[in-house]
């Protein structure tokens, strides 16, 4: 559900209205803190509780449907790579804790500049291939698949 | 207006929309053009925007050609069974054959795709399915495309896409504003690759309320694909091809998992399997061809999306419902319980957080399941969106137009939800048809074809006015009443919306009347809808975030005249447990074995429809 903050945790940084895809966490002008301004428009998607460093922002299932007192937690640490999270159902019943990891490399070491990629000959722009292909298609040396090497044609009309 | 004019001039590829789609377009865009000036302008902020925002627990496209898994024609075979056989071929084969290149790059960024202990290979969820823990999938791909743009601008809502004003049917470029300065922004670009996203909130949503914005797809996803595209002229395709999902009620929690990894199953209130019973007279409906039970369950072939729906459907209407998932025997294993909540977790936390609340332990009881409202997108098990071009080596002569995934408008070119008739892409497709109209677009303009484009300084003003209007519309409208938004010449983006999801959802075949709808029906609703068009010229903005809903429901709006358009077009019901044609109840494949395709005139705004062929990719023996 929707997401609210907590008056006494909320610094009023910003990281929130920064990252939310809905556009719905705004900073109040008189209490200089961040508010979900229509929640009616929150896909709980979790990405301002994520990336809130005083974990101010939680949210409250959605008033049409889902009942008071249960809680969903989480903390994502792009250090360590992983993300944790406590659900704790409303009867107190049960109470889970579980851990994922959010990648297997260091945070943002691993991805490649393709400016810095020898550019591409003239046989390969007038191929069908993309960059790193035939190599990754199927991690080998064989070639990207047509039409003729996979022995296929398109008709016209209904073939089932 | 007090906005400043911000124009980014010189751009040679200009990214509209950087979900997995744009960004896959952003990436690839630098290796075919080292010097090409590469720009990204989205309407959120590209670490987490788009449908795959939140994160994804599985790719459900990947080939595993190097595991001797599939081949790109079985995958095409498949997306072709699903869709009642409507899917352009050409390009379902064409991104079969490339996604598995995308995946393995996925993998080296450091995206944990899990494997299968005994042989090494990617655990399977399904044949297509790969199980991954994605909560920062799109931080990661959104990484690779910044590494590659000359410039990311976040925030900008773009509006309207820009026009060559020397050559008709060309485009130039973009403009928008952004949502937190208000400030507006003119992109003059040789292409566009439009990555803009599919639509949630079109339909009225079974949620009510605060929940408004627990739908399947996200809220954020405006459909401003196909309302940028159709506004400019492009054709577009299978926009009557909305998806209803089968979910867990009110979250939506995803189902692929729990069916193809945990094998839980659904049963109605009375315990019963319920399915079957109703394929006899669904073969009756469809034609042999596309449910033949027998042969399918012998041959291990899935049923259709939508046929599985109709069962589900007809089971709640004969009094037989909840359906429920089954999840109380798989739910014993804690390693099966896990991955249930997991799976949540990495993509629709909502479900979690309404299974808490409403303590539903699936491991001692087995949770309700509901059809959801449709929606319009092309990238599950649907394929709305605009007409491309395919790839040179595959597409027949009507199927190709000089570029890959380039529209009927000339370098206006498509990726993800924005390409018409390739359902089944899903996240690391979409990515790669981005890559694909990136070498293509870089293409187009090493050939010469951006040549001599001119933007006048009139456009520029005129879409400027046209923009902030509804912020004027509110300023001069407010004084009139004493306070509250009841307003007798305006209506604010809220109301707007709610209007037009009632429209849908009543006239063009939501939940609220079994999917149904007919000829008569889907008129009267086009009369309604000119007359909101009509008042959306009047909408009313506040402030700059009502600015920012006030033109993702312009776009909802021209999304939405296509589906009826296209929905009035095909007088047959192609896709039962999808949305059904009263007047025509059965499958048709005399006269409608084809595509639809529209086309707006920019001008007149008057509709042209017309069938286009289908192709089939057969064996050559």
């Amino acid at each position: 559900m929707p997401t609210f903050v907590y008056m006494t945790r909320c610094d009023g940084c910003g990281q929130c209205v920064d990252i939310c895809p809905s556009d719905i966490m705004h900073i109040d002008k008189t209490l200089r803190r961040a508010y979900n301004i229509e929640p009616n428009m929150c896909w709980e998607c979790y990405s301002c509780v994520k990336a809130c460093p005083h974990h101010a922002i939680d949210v409250r299932g959605y008033a049409d449907f889902a009942p008071l007192g249960s809680s969903v937690r989480v903390h994502r640490d792009e250090e360590k790579g992983t993300i944790a999270w406590r659900i704790k159902f409303r009867n107190g019943q049960k109470d889970m804790e579980l851990l994922a990891p959010i990648t297997t490399k260091p945070w943002g070491t691993c991805i490649p500049k393709l400016a810095n990629e020898a550019a591409p000959a003239d046989t390969m722009r007038n191929s069908e291939l993309l960059f790193n292909e035939p190599k990754y298609v199927a991690m080998n040396d064989s070639a990207l698949p047509t039409l003729k090497s996979n022995k296929l044609s398109l008709k016209e009309g209904v073939y089932y | 207006m007090s906005y400043k004019t911000i124009i980014e001039d010189d751009i040679d590829v200009l990214v509209v929309g950087a979900g997995l789609g744009g960004t896959g377009a952003a990436f690839e865009a630098r290796y075919w053009g080292k010097n090409k000036k590469i720009v990204i302008a989205e309407k959120a902020n590209i670490d987490r925007s788009g449908a795959v925002a939140q994160g994804l627990y599985a790719i459900n496209c990947y080939m595993g050609t190097r595991f001797g898994e599939n081949n790109p024609e079985d995958h095409v075979r498949y997306a072709r069974m699903d869709l009642m056989g409507m899917v352009r071929e050409d390009l379902a084969f064409d991104m079969a054959r490339h996604v598995d290149s995308a995946v393995h790059q996925f993998e080296e960024w450091g995206l944990p795709i899990m494997k299968d202990a005994k042989t090494g290979t990617y655990l399977r969820e399904g044949r297509w399915q790969i199980m991954i823990h994605g909560e920062s999938y799109k931080p990661i791909v959104a990484e690779a495309a910044k590494n590659s743009a000359d410039k990311v601008f976040n925030r900008i809502c773009v509006t309207h896409l820009l026009m060559d004003d020397s050559k008709d049917n060309r485009i130039a470029g973009a403009v928008g504003f952004n949502v937190r300065t208000g400030n507006y922004h003119v992109f003059k670009s040789k292409t566009v690759i439009c990555g803009a996203g599919g639509a949630s909130n079109i339909f009225k949503p079974r949620s009510v309320g605060e929940g408004a914005g627990r739908v399947w797809y996200a809220p954020w996803s405006s459909g401003s694909a196909y309302g940028l595209m159709i506004e400019a002229g492009a054709k577009m395709t299978q926009m009557e091809n909305r998806i209803v999902l089968a979910r867990f009620k009110d979250g939506y929690g995803p189902v692929g998992a729990y069916f193809l990894h945990l094998k839980t199953y659904t049963q109605n209130c009375l315990g019963e399997e319920y399915e079957s019973k109703w394929f006899p007279a669904l073969t009756e409906m469809v034609g042999k061809e596309y449910l033949d039970t027998e042969n399918q369950h012998l041959s291990h072939k899935p049923i259709p999306t939508c046929l599985r729906n109709h069962a589900f459907i007809n089971e709640v209407n004969a009094g037989r419902g909840p359906i429920h998932m089954i999840t109380m025997e798989a739910f014993q294993d804690p390693h099966l319980e896990e991955i249930g909540w997991h799976n949540f977790l990495g993509m629709t936390v909502g479900q979690a957080v309404l299974w808490a609340a409403t303590d539903v332990n699936p491991k001692y009881e087995n949770p309700e399941l509901t059809t959801s409202e449709p929606y319009v997108m092309g990238s599950h098990a649907t394929g709305c969106g605009a007409w491309c071009s395919g790839p040179e080596d595959v597409s027949p002569d009507e199927y190709f137009w000089g570029y890959n995934r380039m529209t009927t408008v000339e370098g206006l070119f498509g990726a993800g939800d924005a390409v018409g008739g390739t359902p089944h892409a899903f996240s690391s497709g979409s990515f790669t048809e981005g890559r694909l109209a990136a070498k293509a677009a870089c293409k187009y303009i090493d050939d010469g074809k951006a040549a001599g484009i001119m933007v006048s300084d009139k456009q520029i003003a005129d879409r400027k006015a046209e923009i902030y209007k509804p912020m004027e519309t509110y300023t001069v409208g407010r004084n009139e009443i004493v306070a509250g938004s009841v307003n007798p010449n305006y209506i604010n983006p809220r109301q707007g919306l709610d209007r037009l999801q009632k429209m849908m959802d009543e006239y063009c075949g939501g939940f609220g009347v079994n999917y149904m709808t007919n000829e008569k029906l889907l008129q009267i609703g086009l009369k309604k809808m000119a007359t909101l068009g009509e008042d959306l010229e009047k909408v009313a903005a506040e402030d700059i975030h009502e600015l920012l809903r006030a033109w993702e429901l312009k776009h909802r709006f021209l999304t939405s005249e296509s589906v009826f358009q296209h929905t009035l077009f095909r007088k047959e019901t192609r896709w039962p447990g999808y949305y059904y044609r009263g007047d025509a109840m059965k499958l048709d494949d005399k006269d409608w074995h084809v595509l639809t395709v529209s086309h707006r005139d920019r001008k007149t705004g008057a509709y042209t429809m017309e069938k286009a062929p289908l192709y089939h990719l057969v064996d050559d023996e």
